[in-house]
């Protein structure tokens, strides 16, 4: 059952830990996401900024279910508003839900690239869809024949996003995916990001370039230390650190090169001691007694927040 | 105390057209200086070049004016684009950091490495905290001169700046040169003094 508020991709609650072993056979659980409620809806742009370590990736794996073994996770995954199961993200990823990887080894270091293009699809059309999609991407037809190693850092990036998009997904979960391509590329890229989402794809863009992400999302949410600090319409991103409600955010767009390019002190508390209250408490400027206490999110000015001064 | 490319030429395979033909680049002592591009014209190749991972086809690498050493320690280092291909998968970052040399504790502090990371494996780490580590390792007290090729384009804004500051603080105080890789305008004309296009000194473009 669908409706049209459904949401494409809906995040409950999620919780991530790792069991590490310590010493010996000394297991440890590593708590790196915590009550993380994210949606994203159809024809929508969300984008999920943060420091980095704050759990981004970490959330798309989980919503494609390829985490590490050793992680355990809780809470809900929806998606069209059923729960996503092992069984269910095996069946939806790479055709209904297409990820856009991060890091470029994830492309098969022995089969050409073209050819690993149209797999995503699989049949002649895939195979037409891709030598199109190379092409809108500023791929040579050349480019096809090569192999990962010999693709430049920018050429590596086109190609997975160029791998991801040929099936058409539903959802779009792209992780990083404009590092290394000129501003040029870039935008081409967020360009087409628009044009998937306003033909009805659901899109949650991971990226640490929020010059480029807050000109095509409709919202965005800002992460901290494996939760969310503020969720907020990318409108209020333009107007500046004031419109904005999390002081991490405010910070985020001071350390901007294009802004002030002055850097808060210190860093994001280490997965493995968290503080019981607010996570972003010792590097605040706003910080009170009060903060000790535990902070939920709440509705703000049309946006969400976790913190209690924010007005 | 200068970095110079005299005429390098570069082709990745025989037969293909060559990707860097005739560039000429001079960095002096201490200066910070920009280069950018669009993806493919060749800015990774030339900064592997520059620190010696790879042989030019024509043309040499100066480094005061003479031939960079092959043997040794080599006083240009290359931070990469991509920290998790610039680690061994399967060191623990303790050891990876002490590659070169061992980082005093204020420079790990500094870098915003924290301790319990050590103990770990580079596929435990996020991106952006590999990448502190590789910075760390590059900043060995024999280092000369670094070429940084889109070192913080994984980091979130407010690292980058933390980072930056940094390096710029410790290129200051030591007078290391500075050729850095980046797509972002507004980074390069902060941290560097001079801006070189690499389609404008490249004539295989």
């Amino acid at each position: 059952m669908t409706s049209k508020d459904t949401p494409v991709l809906a995040v409950r609650e999620l919780q991530i830990s790792f069991s590490m072993y310590r010493k010996g056979l000394r297991k440890e659980s590593l708590r790196v996401i915590r009550s993380l409620s994210l949606d994203v809806r159809k024809g929508e742009i969300v984008a999920v900024v943060g420091s980095s370590g704050a759990g981004k990736s970490l959330l798309a794996h989980a919503v494609l279910g390829i985490l590490p073994s050793n992680a355990v996770t809780e809470g809900e995954i929806l998606y069209k508003g059923e729960t996503l199961t092992p069984a269910l993200q095996r069946k939806y990823r790479g055709t209904e839900i297409a990820l856009i990887p991060q890091s470029v080894d994830y492309l098969d270091p022995l089969m050409r690239v073209g050819k690993q293009a149209a797999c995503a699809g699989g049949g002649p059309e895939a195979q037409r869809a891709a030598r199109a999609a190379f092409a809108r991407y500023g791929l040579e037809p050349r480019v096809e024949r090569l192999f990962p190693f010999q693709l430049s850092g920018g050429m590596a990036r086109r190609v997975l996003i160029v791998t991801a998009v040929v099936a058409r997904p539903a959802l779009i979960i792209a992780d990083e995916p404009t590092p290394g391509l000129g501003a040029e590329a870039a935008t081409e890229t967020l360009r087409h990001f628009r044009q998937l989402a306003d033909g009805g794809a659901a899109v949650l863009l991971i990226t640490h370039d929020i010059d480029l992400a807050l000109h095509v999302a409709d919202r965005i949410a800002v992460f901290y230390a494996g939760t969310t600090a503020e969720i907020a319409p990318a409108e209020d991103f333009k107007r500046g650190r004031d419109a904005l409600r999390h002081p991490y955010s405010k910070a985020f767009l001071d350390a901007l090169p294009q802004n002030a390019f002055k850097p808060i002190a210190g860093a994001q508390p280490y997965a493995g001691r968290p503080p019981q209250a607010c996570l972003f408490a010792d590097r605040c400027p706003e910080r009170t007694n009060a903060c000790a206490g535990a902070v939920a999110m709440r509705a703000l000015r049309g946006g969400e927040v976790r913190c209690i001064h924010a007005t | 105390m200068r970095l110079e490319a005299k005429q390098l030429s570069f082709r990745y395979a025989k037969g293909e057209p060559p990707i860097l033909e005739d560039v000429d680049l001079r960095v002096g002592a201490g200066e910070r200086v920009a280069l950018v591009g669009p993806s493919g014209c060749g800015k990774s190749t030339l900064a592997r070049i520059l620190s010696g991972y790879l042989e030019p086809s024509a043309g040499k690498v100066l480094w005061n004016g003479n031939i960079l050493p092959k043997k040794g320690f080599c006083p240009v280092q290359l931070i990469g684009q991509h920290p998790e291909l610039s680690v061994n998968p399967r060191h623990r970052m303790s050891k990876i950091l002490c590659e070169a040399y061992t980082p005093d504790a204020d420079m790990i502090a500094a870098m915003g490495i924290e301790s319990a990371w050590l103990s770990r494996r580079p596929g435990e780490l996020s991106g952006g905290e590999l990448q502190r580590f590789c910075i760390a390792r590059a900043l060995a007290p024999q280092t000369k001169f670094l070429v940084c090729d889109e070192i913080s384009t994984m980091l979130d804004v407010i690292t980058q700046a933390q980072i930056w500051e940094l390096l710029l603080r410790a290129t200051e105080r030591r007078g290391l040169g500075l050729l850095v890789i980046t797509h972002n305008r507004a980074l390069a004309g902060r941290v560097c003094e001079r801006v070189v296009s690499l389609p404008e000194i490249n004539c295989a473009l």
